[in-house]
């Protein structure tokens, strides 16, 4: 895989460090009472091992739903999404997802919350090390022991954060995480997102409301339609990091994106 | 009944003393200073009380005999009967202990299971819907029937009494549990398992505890049917006993037993809740 050169520092677990994923043709029906609602429409996406990817589109267009059947929290209607050429089932630890609200365990201490993915795979006892990897990684050494409650919305995000890196993940699936922080704090996440990302290594695909964030994290951004969504207009760009908003090329990029999803520029 | 009269007499004016020595004290003491001032209201309360309690039923018989009973009626109970109630304490102490623990014990599992499998739920839940508003009384005949003995039938009602509403707040406490903790424990390769015991049983705890208070009271409210299968002893045979003989006042002395030891009970259970639902907010 030509994306080993970006071999973690950490020691991780063997095996891919980032993951290809292919969207073949995926349709996707909610079951209302009585009538069947289309979220997908026939989608197809192609992401390369190591890309990091932005998915903007109008709210409630499917886009964490296209997450959600990339977890393998749910199956596809018609179509079918590979996970490095396999077919995704059912969720594995290999494929992280972080969701918008933190949804940490209000009964567990960060660290414990962090353990949850070694702790159920029965790796906590050889691996409890990478916990604290994994809190190094988004700074959250000293609130370990903290309880939910305790943390502001910027720590409880990056406490998420660990929990899904804990496990090395070679795709991470990050659906709004920053969509209700304070600006101030999205934007050192933004920077630490994408610091992260340089150093393990994995695919990322990232569902955002932010054309602007989508600009400074991803190197390719994929606009989505109303619903039932497909693939309305895409734009790739090779920007090196860390990216400046002020950045003419971001600014006019910006701005064909704004006209594709209808918006005033 | 004027056996306690003088006893009475002796224990009051002690505690009369008591404070009169109290009194001028009160300010240097240190620490058991705050405690006392913040008590004191009560203490004039208390001693209200039994003043007026004198004067309606032994002084001027207001509330009659056998009916009502003057406190050093009561204590009289307490002093001639004392090594009798202790032995109906122990047996209704045995009693509630394994009906208790049987029925939350059972009451948990099966709101576990309830909360957690639909079709657990589909076919469980109609049960416990009729089961739930039945009085314990009603069960007596059928208990009779199924169990050797009648402490294995007043131990399996005590346990009823304590499991239905430990088994309907868990149930409603597993099913409510936020559905995106358990995508969270899926995607990092939970099995359902591992999401019973790590996800849905904490997150259900603070209903559970719910259900255990509501438990403890129904547990002690049962005691007394529980106890009319031929037991020989125990606080609520003793009650039954009692007012078939209109000896009220034992029976009021042995309901102050009773409301004491549940009363006792409730801190213990609040320390529980409060070491197992530390995470909660406001607790730290």
């Amino acid at each position: 895989m030509s994306i080993a050169a970006l071999a973690p520092a950490e020691p991780g677990i063997s095996g891919p460090i980032s993951m290809a994923i292919d969207v073949h043709a995926v349709s996707h029906r909610f079951s209302l009472t009585g009538s069947q609602l289309p979220v997908i429409e026939t989608l197809d996406l192609s992401i390369a091992p190591g890309d990091f990817v932005a998915l903007l589109g109008p709210s409630g267009c499917g886009k964490s739903t296209l997450l959600r059947l990339i977890a393998g929290l749910e199956r596809p209607t018609s179509g079918s999404i590979l996970a490095d050429g396999r077919p995704i089932t059912r969720p594995d630890p290999s494929r992280g997802l972080v969701f918008q609200d933190p949804t940490l365990f209000p009964w567990a201490s960060v660290w414990k919350y962090v353990a949850t993915g070694l702790e159920a795979r029965g790796r906590l006892r050889e691996e409890h090390e990478r916990v604290d990897s994994a809190l190094a990684l988004v700074g959250l050494e000293a609130f370990a022991d903290a309880y939910p409650h305790q943390l502001s919305g910027g720590m409880a995000q990056r406490a998420s954060l660990a929990r899904a890196l804990v496990n090395d993940p070679a795709l991470l699936l990050l659906d709004e995480p920053l969509g209700k922080l304070d600006s101030l704090t999205r934007l050192t996440l933004q920077a630490e997102l994408v610091g992260l990302w340089q150093r393990n290594g994995f695919t990322a695909l990232l569902v955002t409301h932010d054309v602007e964030e989508a600009l400074l994290l991803s190197s390719r951004v994929i606009v989505l339609s109303d619903r039932p969504a497909h693939i309305k207009a895409e734009f790739r760009f090779d920007k090196p990091y860390p990216r400046h908003r002020d950045d003419p090329d971001l600014v006019t990029l910006r701005r064909s994106i704004l006209a594709t999803l209808g918006l005033p520029t | 009944m004027g056996g306690s009269t003088g006893l009475f007499a002796a224990i009051t004016g002690g505690v009369a003393v008591l404070f009169v020595i109290l009194s001028p004290i009160v300010p240097r003491l240190g620490g058991t200073r705050d405690l006392l001032l913040h008590y004191g209201p009560w203490f004039v309360a208390v001693g209200v009380w039994l003043a007026l309690w004198e004067l309606t039923t032994a002084k001027f018989g207001w509330l009659p005999k056998p009916f009502f009973s003057p406190p050093h009626g009561l204590l009289n109970v307490y002093v001639t009967d004392g090594q009798r109630l202790l032995i109906c304490i122990g047996y209704t102490l045995r009693l509630w202990t394994l009906g208790f623990l049987s029925g939350i014990l059972a009451g948990y599992a099966i709101g576990v299971a309830l909360g957690w499998s639909k079709r657990f739920s589909y076919w469980g839940m109609p049960f416990l819907k009729l089961i739930g508003p039945v009085p314990a009384t009603a069960w007596i005949p059928c208990t009779f029937y199924f169990f050797p003995t009648t402490f294995g039938a007043s131990v399996f009602i005590v346990a009823l009494a304590s499991g239905i509403p430990v088994a309907i707040l868990t149930a409603s406490g597993v099913s409510s549990v936020n559905r995106t903790f358990y995508d969270v424990g899926r995607i990092l390769g939970a099995d359902n398992w591992y999401l019973i015991r790590r996800v849905a049983i904490p997150a259900s705890t603070p209903h559970v505890f719910v259900g255990l208070f509501m438990a403890l009271y129904y547990s002690f409210a049962v005691l007394v049917v529980a106890e009319m299968l031929g037991a020989k002893y125990g606080l609520g045979w003793y009650i039954q006993f009692q007012t078939a003989y209109s000896g009220y006042a034992n029976v009021y002395a042995a309901l102050i037993i009773m409301a004491i030891l549940c009363a006792g009970l409730i801190p213990l259970l609040f320390v529980v809740r409060d070491r197992l639902l530390s995470w909660q907010e406001g607790f730290i």
